[in-house]
């Protein structure tokens, strides 16, 4: 635990024509998941110029405008559209999403599922934080049931989404989830999702005490990190409590790990194999 | 390795940056941290720190920064990116193939 | 006039000469949805740019995802285009005001069908023209062309490439059922008997570089991302940075530039055909298919001794007024044929304020404006 990149290192990958403190509430986990991401990119020693971070609208569209990578702020919902046209304008960048739990499963619900499908060379990060922050404490996807937000004055009554088994039964190359508390774990998981080709997808929970906490009985950004503290538990060990006991708990780690090569390679070798001279005419 | 630096680390805190959201005063295993009169965190008890590295890796305003004393990290540059530590592997990314 | 290679000639449905036009511009990325009448245009591209070197033919989830996939492709400096219809027109509508303010170029194709609503896919209409002037949120430029024929497909698909490029902003051209399914001979030009442009690249040192800066032009360069010059890009309100602002003087800026930037270029953009109006009294204003019917009558009308002409319309946004006042100074009668419910007749009327009788002809059931139903009109007078 005594190698960590600590905050000097991450500063140097904030703008420093950028204002700070950053716009996000005090305590908001969506800072954290930003450092985690600087660290985890620092530490695979890829050049600020070979990033391309492409972020939705929400709290968490909000990260990218503070770091010193080519930042593109999107549509609502559409930040895995706009990076798989980069993806395959240019294979050689590294291009990661940022996007919210609203704007992942609700909005961009449909092109999350066939990033995944396609299984482009696209790392996404969803944010989740259980609710809309940025608009003021509305439902979202993955609100749990019985929670009471703006919109669910009287709570919850659909089921939320589980983004693990969405995203494995889309097709993704690799899956994993994470929270701001258990950050390096979490760094860990975002090391493997950028190294890996094809999509890998990786679900920060990350606490919003702001539209989420207050009204659902965390009294302080605090008592949200404990929670996380909590009822996280690893999968591994999440796997072998019986049934009944894991209610309630929150499998962290890697889910989904398989070995598809990226679209945009198989997309560029199609191509190459056309180009070949003796390929001409063939079909 | 890192309980032994106790006593030679120094914890800052940029205010400025501190929006008092008591996660690093909360978790410190050492208690060195607590929130001042205006509700920034401050530095209580410095000789404890065991540079753990909880409060700079949890800050979610990057407001701390925790450094050894005796060998404080020089950030080296390359092209206005930071480069990683010795080990940091330089291999080819799968997706940047 | 300078002896000139043969040029290449071909049959070609209207769509088919889209594609060879995007081609020949440099277009290097494709990323679409089917939808009649618009899908040759797709499948054309799907069979030719995998073997191009470097081209990328993508098939999307929906029209929002073309949108922003070429949109991506534009910032990492490719040529892209998307092609559609109606219906998927509409969903296009939130990430073209993207490009706007981005200024992110791009060429979108929308062949008009009937509508409102999934309407009537298969049938020619004009009925996108304010959709086309007015679809996206918010004030905004946008330059909007339309063809007339299968060579003007081609010609006109050029032509949107370089406005696309030159000025940093999305260009859409509306083509209409009827052109897009003729087919018909059309010369291919040889290189270099047209022009291609290309979007200004930044020339200093990447910390000098302004992403939103203001230029003479209005049009700051513009490098590929991933280029060395990182800087942030957003559909928010922006500063020069490119960073969100609520200062009123940066709005304003900024509104004010991209407004510019294509305004002061009007005689660059406004393309317009005269035809026989230098001395017309009776003067039709037409676009797309409906100024071949035009044409025609317009022809007839003089054989039968009507002072007649047409003004052919090839840009429709920003509407050519200047080509209208022209005609203006000798026309009493403006006619104006389309196939909606009075479109571009709105355009039409706001530039003539009283002057001209301006007398419309619309259809609205699918059916194509014959040229005999114009001459009849034109014979009134
Ligand atoms: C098309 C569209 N619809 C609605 C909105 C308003 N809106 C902005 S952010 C947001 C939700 C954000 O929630 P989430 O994605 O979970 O991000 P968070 O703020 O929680 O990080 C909504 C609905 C919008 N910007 N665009
Ligand atoms: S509203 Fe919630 S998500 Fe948004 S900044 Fe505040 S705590 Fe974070
Ligand atoms: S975690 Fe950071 S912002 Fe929160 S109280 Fe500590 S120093 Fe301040
Ligand atoms: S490094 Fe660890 S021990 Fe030192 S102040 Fe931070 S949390 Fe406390
Ligand atoms: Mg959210």
């Amino acid at each position: 635990m005594s190698k960590f990149a600590g905050n000097e290192i991450i500063h140097q990958y904030l703008r420093h024509n950028k204002k700070f403190p950053h716009v996000l509430c005090a305590g908001c986990g969506h800072g954290i998941v930003l450092g985690t991401l600087i660290r985890s990119i620092h530490s695979l020693g890829i050049p600020k110029d070979d990033v391309v971070v492409v972020a939705g609208i929400g709290c968490s569209g909000r990260l990218a405008v503070y770091v010193d990578f080519n930042t593109i702020h999107t549509t609502h919902g559409r930040a895995l559209s706009f990076a798989t046209g980069i993806k395959m304008a240019n294979p050689r960048l590294n291009v990661i999403c940022l996007m919210g739990d609203g704007d992942a499963l609700s909005i961009g619900g449909n092109h999350l599922i066939h990033a995944a499908r396609r299984n482009i060379g696209v790392t996404a990060l969803v944010l989740n934080n259980n609710i809309y922050g940025m608009t003021g404490g509305q439902s979202s996807p993955a609100t749990p049931e019985g929670a009471t937000t703006m919109t669910n004055p009287y709570g919850q009554l659909d089921k939320s989404f589980d983004t693990v088994e969405l995203a494995r039964g889309a097709g993704a190359n690799f899956v994993a989830r994470g929270t701001v508390f258990h950050v390096n774990r979490l760094e860990k998981i975002m090391v493997q999702a950028i190294e890996r080709p094809g999509f890998s997808l990786v679900e920060a929970i990350t606490p919003c005490h702001t539209q989420f906490g207050r009204k659902n009985k965390y009294k302080s950004p605090v008592d949200m990190y404990n929670w996380l503290k909590k009822t996280a538990i690893t999968v591994e060990r999440y796997n072998e409590l019986p049934e009944n006991k894991r209610e309630g708990r929150l499998p962290i780690g890697v889910f989904v790990e398989r070995d598809r090569i990226g679209f945009e390679e198989q997309y560029y070798a199609m191509q190459r194999q056309l180009l070949k001279p003796a390929a001409k005419g063939g079909k | 390795m890192a309980r032994k630096s106790k006593g030679n680390n120094s914890v800052t805190i940029y205010p400025d940056w501190c929006k008092g959201c008591g996660i690093c005063v909360e978790f410190c295993p050492q208690k060195v941290l607590g929130l001042n009169d205006q509700g920034k965190a401050t530095v209580v008890r410095e000789a404890n720190c065991i540079r753990c590295g909880f409060c700079e890796l949890h800050c979610p305003d990057f407001a701390i920064v925790v450094k050894n004393k005796e060998e404080p990290v020089e950030v080296e540059m390359e092209n206005g990116t930071p480069k990683p530590k010795a080990k940091a592997k330089p291999k080819a990314k799968g997706k940047g193939a | 006039m300078p002896r000139r290679k043969k040029r290449k000639e071909i049959f070609a449905l209207g769509n088919e000469a889209v594609v060879e036009g995007a081609l020949l511009a440099g277009c290097s990325f494709y990323g679409g949805y089917p939808i009649t009448p618009s899908s040759e245009i797709m499948e054309i591209m799907a069979a030719r740019l995998p073997k191009i070197e470097g081209g990328v033919f993508l098939q999307l989830e929906d029209e929002i995802a073309s949108m922003g996939a070429i949109i991506g492709a534009s910032l990492a400096g490719r040529k892209a285009m998307t092609a559609t219809s109606g219906p998927g027109f509409s969903l296009m509508q939130e990430n073209l005001g993207y490009a706007i303010m981005a200024e992110a170029p791009l060429v979108l194709v929308n062949v008009m069908r009937g509508g409102p609503s999934t309407g009537l896919p298969t049938s020619p209409a004009q009925a996108d023209v304010q959709q086309a002037r007015w679809g996206t949120h918010g004030d905004h430029p946008i330059i909007v062309l339309s063809a007339s024929n299968v060579q003007e497909c081609l010609d006109m698909t050029i032509t949107a490439f370089n406005m696309a490029e030159k000025y940093r902003t999305p260009v859409i051209l509306l083509l209409d059922e009827v052109t897009s399914h003729t087919r018909e001979k059309i010369e291919i030009p040889n290189a270099g008997e047209y022009e291609v442009f290309s979007r200004t690249v930044p020339s200093m040192p990447p910390e000098w570089y302004k992403p939103y800066e203001e230029t003479v032009r209005g049009v700051p360069p513009m490098p590929p991302v991933g280029s060395g010059y990182r800087f942030h890009v957003t559909g928010l309100t922006h500063d020069r940075n490119g960073f969100p602002t609520q200062r009123p003087e940066e709005i304003v800026e900024l509104l004010e530039r991209i407004h510019r930037k294509i305004d002061q270029f009007f005689y660059d953009i406004q393309l317009v055909e005269e035809i026989r109006t230098e001395d017309a009294e009776v003067c039709v204003i037409a676009y797309g298919s409906v100024a071949r019917s035009a044409e025609l009558a317009v022809q007839q009308a003089r054989d039968n001794g009507v002072k007649a002409g047409l003004l052919k319309l090839k840009t429709l946004f920003p509407y050519p007024r200047r080509h209208q006042e022209k005609i203006l100074a000798k026309a009493r009668t403006i006619i104006v044929p389309e196939m909606n419910m009075g479109q571009i007749s709105r355009e039409v009327k706001r530039v003539n304020m009283g002057r001209a009788s301006v007398r419309t002809i619309n259809r609205i059931d699918g059916r194509i404006v014959a040229p005999s139903e114009i001459l009849k009109v034109i014979m009134q007078g």
